[in-house]
């Protein structure tokens, strides 16, 4: 068996689970639904899906849809790399706070950013009544929101790379004449490139397949694939036009998948890393101290603001403060089975979240390990582009593609428990292997090496060597795993399950009804869902171990 | 469980390539995992399911009386809006995944029906619910469980302090003194944008419709994707928008207005914030019905008894903010005090509308969301 | 019994031999050095023998025992990385214990012995330094105590001082002459500094496109280069064909003394910079001029004179710095017969 062979092998046995659970939970589900629509009472409907391909308003939603991504994706980088670097690189107090505070966004349904942005940018907002300007029904809005969301993808998956980057690199480039942004773009950003690249695919991905900002904030005339997609499904049962949406996401998905891919493969090296916490250190310069303080402020107009708009919210009535919201939600929403005290929505919450960490840590964290192997050829960029997929898939295919396909014993998913969880992982699991990918592709096969000679077997080299180096990408993965997990409204909403509300379905239940009571609790309740987000993510940051050097 | 099914894939890989039986070893641990909650089919004669959409409530104290009562446990299943549960029960119709499914109205109706997804089934107190909602009567496949009225709603004060007179009609929507005073929702995604759509079909006509919407276009109407935003955040007249509203016309229910009041104990009839032009109301039924192919049809058909009897009927408008269907069951004072139920509400035959649908909606898009 | 035994071992890179059917035997408590340029297979030899290479061909037995089914952690041999390769993840003496922890060491001795190593490498006091602190010989030395802490039956060194300056080389390889002598390490040392290689080791083994040249003990390949090449890279210049009859060879020099016993026949002839003799002008056959003086120090006054000969190529001498010519002169040059290596071909 030559060396190559033996490669692929032992990816494929790594990647075993991961391509099970995508076979059986994914990709069945998935060409079942999409058969179904192209396939109908016995002919395939050719016709159906050249009309749809054909009609001028998919090529406009194709057209907004691509466009507003690639704005949204340019302008999330322009404004998170300079975070990045500074919640990376330099040291100030109250750092971890910050660093959960952003994700916070990421974490909340649409419906209730939605909601904020509105009082925000709206007619009537914020925005209208100081400066006469409303963004609602407008692009703009809509990529502004997406900067709000996405900024997190940017800080964490970058910032994860960033602070174990050598810096001796960019200080041996200035020793050698280059300017400060010379050097920072001819060593730092190529070094960075593998992790810039991931954070720009999802953010590209999450903003190609946006729904509920797209919705609440770009008006029934602005439309993504995604939207369409659901209305087709969900509103209007129009399979074969949905299969054909289906596709035509999955064709730009790929393509992009593909671009990306080659970008990467082109620039993946092995970088000079050295223990997290070594490359950091406390602004020195006034120009650095300008530079975290203007990156502090924009981080607390873009993030606080629009928290800042739903506690208050939450705590203001037509007549004035109140903690009647809270109490009523506290006194567990009258009698109704529909509404559930909050406590119970949290736990129902963090329940379905860690389990769904977990399932995507254990089936990404496999691929990634499987992918990281150097030579695994065109297998592995095969697998890892399969992996990517969930992404780009529309939440209402998956779980329509569930209803129809795990509809039997032995896996009668329909009404298990398993469910959410499942789900939820599967968008999960793509941000495990970009956020460890990166990491595991950049430690030294040397290292493993010389961990093997002194006595390591293959698991405890991965032990003692992968692991303490992708610590902290496994702990960003597990983050973002768990704050996907959090803030999933979509799959959770529309699949009919046991009635276990997590808080986002319940922050909805109480959005869907008139009365200022209700409307009230959902701001209360979306306090709620910010809270204990915001102390997942401090929580994860605590765990974070201590190295060597770390101060 | 993932971490122990994964060692036993790993080996069996090492093995063979025999796919599908590590597709039914995970099977198993994953059912496994499930039944563990709850969920065993064993069980499913001593359980009904009831499939409903994301607003199906029920309270606790009438849940635990029919569990007593039938000696059944009511397992709940809900998913999305009305429009997605429905399309959703279509999709699994040869798989039912519950017993009855609630929530099916008018508008929807015609479609379930042609999808053949109910068994007939004739409940007890149907004789107590009054000829106009049962439309289905013939052939018992649906059972009217509650209805609503999809009312333009407007805000008192509003109209008050600019000196307006409020409209009445659907013509005067479309009156130049109240412009850009409007919001509905989009008629394609939304239930109440489409059944305002359907009310102007059912009052000007197939040839007069478009030529109101156009009207209504030129006149500043505004669209919005979904009930939330059109109501939490332009109409001035929902607490909730807290003064950022800026239309005091919006298309909504006619159980909003006693929403709006918060306290209803202290404030007299004529102080609600909020009312209804009823003109302008399009009536849903909401039904249930026992799915063809049900596990366990004896179940269903004691829980659609059950959602027709007095007891889930009286709390019908606290828990779902609509009206119950029995005639002999009377809402309580909170709701009935602050507005007045449409008697003569626009209304089209399910499979007129079935038939429709669609051509309707495209057409509506295309004038109004250009 | 040899401690280890290389038995025409091959390996392939695509259509590329790196390693061309390599016999080598190592004796226990022997000092091998490798010695070749970049791209001759040493280390990929090396990297054979710790199992982090798989052979294309041969074998490689441990104490007799082929290893072919043994992965690297199994065979009990030490390797010492060229860029050391320290976990970065680890302080100092996280690093030294790192094969200590692997084979199950209890603490305390793991601790003890990496204080010992520490000590041995000159770092008494660096066990909880982070790696990132360390300069490029703190973490040679860090990395030698990594590779000695298990006690390796077998340790091997990928070019071990290379990054280091020409002093602090010089003096390492004595101290790690020494340490190796006193624990009795076997050891199999790569390197591409003949200086490093004949100053550390017992014998050395020079490598060429992925075979072995020539082996011997420092002074045999220093007194007899097998070939042209091995003459070259141990920095012999003086390399003329010739024709060898009667203890003389005719050169494009003029005729050469050649020694006694060499038979007749055509040669490539080397002469050793100390065999270039430089006589007054009018006592020898061959004239040439000074080009270039260079000092080389040492306890020898050394220094070694380009010379461009009346006739021939370029020749290269050695001689006392008090009997060194200034460039520009002329001198005559005289070949001592001790001196004069005669070469196939």
């Amino acid at each position: 068996m030559t060396r190559r062979r033996t490669t692929v092998l032992t990816v494929l046995a790594l990647a075993a689970l991961p391509l099970l659970f995508l076979a059986v939970f994914f990709a069945y589900p998935v060409v079942r639904i999409v058969l179904l629509g192209l396939h109908q009472d016995g002919a395939w409907q050719w016709h159906a899906a050249w009309s749809t391909l054909a009609d001028p308003g998919v090529r406009h939603v194709l057209w907004f849809t691509t466009w507003q991504a690639l704005a949204s994706t340019g302008l999330t980088l322009a404004v998170g790399l300079p975070g990045a670097y500074v919640l990376s690189r330099l040291r100030f107090p109250g750092r971890s706070l910050v660093r959960a505070l952003v994700t916070v966004p990421f974490v909340l349904p649409t419906v209730v950013v939605g909601t904020a942005f509105l009082a925000l940018l709206g007619s009537g907002g914020l925005l209208d009544d100081w400066f006469g300007v409303t963004l609602d029904s407008t692009p703009a809005a809509i990529v502004i929101a997406h900067v709000f969301f996405n900024y997190a993808v940017v800080v964490r998956t970058v910032g994860g790379l960033w602070s174990r980057l050598d810096p001796r690199q960019e200080e041996a480039a200035m020793v050698l004449g280059a300017s400060r942004w010379r050097a920072w773009r001819t060593v730092t950003l190529p070094a960075l490139a593998p992790a810039v690249a991931a954070a720009a695919l999802m953010v590209f991905l999450f903003t190609f397949t946006s729904f509920g900002t797209v919705q609440i904030l770009g008006g029934p005339r602005y439309a993504t694939l995604e939207v369409e997609i659901y209305r087709q499904t969900a509103d209007l049962l129009d399979l074969p036009a949905a299969a054909v949406l289906t596709l035509l996401q999955f064709a730009v998905v790929l393509v992009v998948l593909l671009v990306h891919g080659t970008a990467v493969r082109r620039r993946t090296s092995a970088l000079g890393m050295v223990a997290a916490g070594q490359a950091e250190r406390p602004p020195r310069s006034t120009g650095e101290r300008l530079f975290l303080a203007g990156n502090l402020l924009f981080m607390a107009v873009l993030v606080v603001v629009p928290l800042a708009m739903l506690v208050l919210d939450s705590v203001r009535s037509s007549r004035g403060w109140t903690l009647a919201f809270f109490r009523a939600l506290f006194a567990g929403g009258g009698d109704s089975t529909l509404f559930v005290p909050p406590w119970q929505a949290i736990t129902n919450s963090l329940r379905f979240a860690v389990l769904a960490t977990v399932v995507a840590l254990v089936v990404g964290g496999l691929a990634s390990v499987a992918l990281a192997r150097r030579g695994t050829g065109r297998v592995g960029r095969g697998l890892d582009l399969l992996l990517m997929l969930p992404l780009g898939t529309s939440a209402v295919t998956v779980g329509f593609g569930f209803l129809i396909s795990l509809d039997r014993p032995p896996l009668d998913l329909r009404s298990s428990f398993w469910l959410v969880p499942l789900a939820q992982a599967l968008v999960g699991i793509p941000f495990v292997v970009r956020t460890m990918l990166p990491v595991l592709r950049a430690v030294s096969d040397r290292l493993r090496e010389a961990a093997a000679v002194l006595g390591a077997s293959p698991w405890r080299v991965w032990r003692e060597v992968d692991l303490p180096m992708v610590r902290r990408a496994v702990l960003v993965a597990a983050g973002f795993a768990f704050a996907v997990s959090l803030g999933e409204f979509g799959a959770t909403v529309f699949l009919a399950r046991p009635d276990q509300p997590t808080l986002p379905v319940a922050i909805a239940r109480f959005l869907g009804r008139a009365g200022e009571i209700n409307t009230g609790q959902a701001m209360a309740m979306s306090v709620i869902l910010m809270a204990v987000s915001a102390a997942s993510m401090l929580t994860l940051e605590r765990l974070r171990p201590r190295e060597p050097g770390e101060i | 469980m993932p971490a122990e099914g994964s060692v036993v894939i790993m080996r069996a890989i090492s093995r063979t390539t025999a796919t599908i039986a590590l597709a039914a070893a995970s099977a198993v641990a994953l059912s496994a995992c499930g039944s563990s909650s709850g969920t065993s089919t064993g069980a499913a004669s001593k359980t009904v399911t009831l499939v409903s959409h994301d607003s199906f409530a029920i309270s606790k104290k009438a849940q635990a009386n029919f569990e007593r009562s039938s000696g059944l446990k009511l397992k709940i299943l809900r998913s999305g809006d009305a429009g997605a549960a429905v399309n959703q029960a279509v999709l699994t119709k040869d798989n039912p995944q519950g017993d009855v499914f609630f929530g099916v109205d008018n508008t929807l109706l015609g479609k379930a029906e042609k999808a053949g997804l109910f068994t007939p089934y004739a409940a007890a107190g149907l004789a107590k619910v009054p000829a106009k909602f049962q439309l289905d009567a013939g052939q018992h496949r649906v059972t009217p469980i509650d209805y609503g009225d999809v009312c333009v709603n407007y805000d008192k004060k509003y109209f008050q302090q600019h000196h307006l007179a409020v409209p009445t009609t659907m013509d005067d929507l479309a009156k130049p003194q109240y412009k850009n005073l409007l919001v509905t929702e989009n008629a394609a995604t939304s239930s109440p944008g489409l059944a305002f759509l359907l009310a102007s079909v059912a009052k000007y006509g197939d040839s007069g419709w478009q030529g109101y919407w156009k009207k209504l276009d030129a006149n500043g109407l505004k669209v919005v994707d979904g009930w939330e935003q059109a109501y939490d955040s332009d109409f001035t007249g929902a607490a909730a928008a807290k003064g950022h509203g800026t239309r005091p016309l919006v298309v909504s229910y006619d159980t909003s207005p006693p929403a709006e009041v918060s306290d209803p104990a202290k404030t007299p009839a004529s102080a609600a914030p909020t009312g209804i032009i009823a003109d302008t109301c399009f009536r849903q039924v909401e039904f249930a019905g026992l799915l063809h192919g049900a596990k366990n049809a004896e179940g269903g058909k004691k829980l659609i008894d059950f959602l027709l009897n007095r007891e889930y009927q009286a709390e019908v408008p606290d828990q779902m903010y609509m009206w119950a269907s029995r005639g002999d069951v009377k809402a309580p004072t909170a709701w009935t005090k602050y507005v007045d139920v449409p008697a003569d509400p626009h209304t089209l035959a399910p499979a007129v509308i079935d038939k429709n649908r669609d051509q309707w909606v495209k057409a509506w898009s295309s004038l109004v969301l250009k | 019994m040899s401690l280890l035994t290389v038995d025409d071992a091959a390996v392939t890179f695509g259509d590329a031999p790196a390693l061309d059917h390599v016999d080598l035997t190592l004796e226990p408590g022997e000092i091998v050095s490798i010695l070749g340029p970049s791209g001759s297979g040493k280390s990929t030899l090396l990297r054979a023998v710790a199992g982090l290479q798989p052979l294309t061909a041969g074998r490689i037995l441990l104490d007799d025992a082929d290893q072919a089914s043994t992965p690297p952690h199994r065979r009990g041999v030490g390797l010492m990385f060229q860029d050391h390769a320290l976990f970065p993840t680890r302080d100092v003496g996280g690093n030294v214990a790192f094969g200590l922890r692997m084979h199950g060491a209890p603490r305390a001795a793991a601790e003890r012995r990496v204080a010992e190593l520490l000590g041995l490498v000159g770092l008494p006091d660096a066990a909880r330094r982070p790696i990132a602190t360390l300069s490029g010989g703190e973490q040679q030395r860090v990395a030698l105590a990594r590779a000695l802490a298990p006690s390796p039956r077998l340790l091997m060194l990928d070019e071990p001082l290379g990054q280091l300056d020409r002093g602090l080389r010089e003096r390492l390889v004595q101290e790690l002459r020494a340490v190796f002598t006193r624990l009795g390490t076997s050891v199999l040392a790569v390197t591409h500094d003949q200086g490093e290689a004949f100053a550390l080791a017992d014998r050395v083994v020079v490598m060429h496109d992925g075979r072995i040249a020539q082996t011997g003990t420092p002074q045999e390949l220093w007194r007899r280069p097998a070939d042209e090449f091995v003459a070259r890279f141990l920095g012999f210049g003086n390399l003329v064909p010739a024709t060898a009859s009667g203890g003389e060879a005719e050169t494009p020099w003029g005729p050469v003394p050649v020694p006694k016993d060499a038979a007749d026949g055509r040669y490539l002839l080397l002469v050793r910079p100390g065999g270039v003799r430089l006589a007054a002008p009018e006592a020898a056959s061959l004239r040439a001029s000074v080009t270039a003086r260079t000092f080389r120090g040492g306890p020898a006054d050394s220094v070694t004179l380009a010379l461009d000969p009346e006739r021939g190529p370029a020749l290269e001498a050695t001689c006392r710095l008090g009997d060194a010519p200034v460039p520009g002169s002329t001198v005559a040059v005289a070949f001592d017969r001790d001196e004069v290596v005669l070469l196939p071909q």
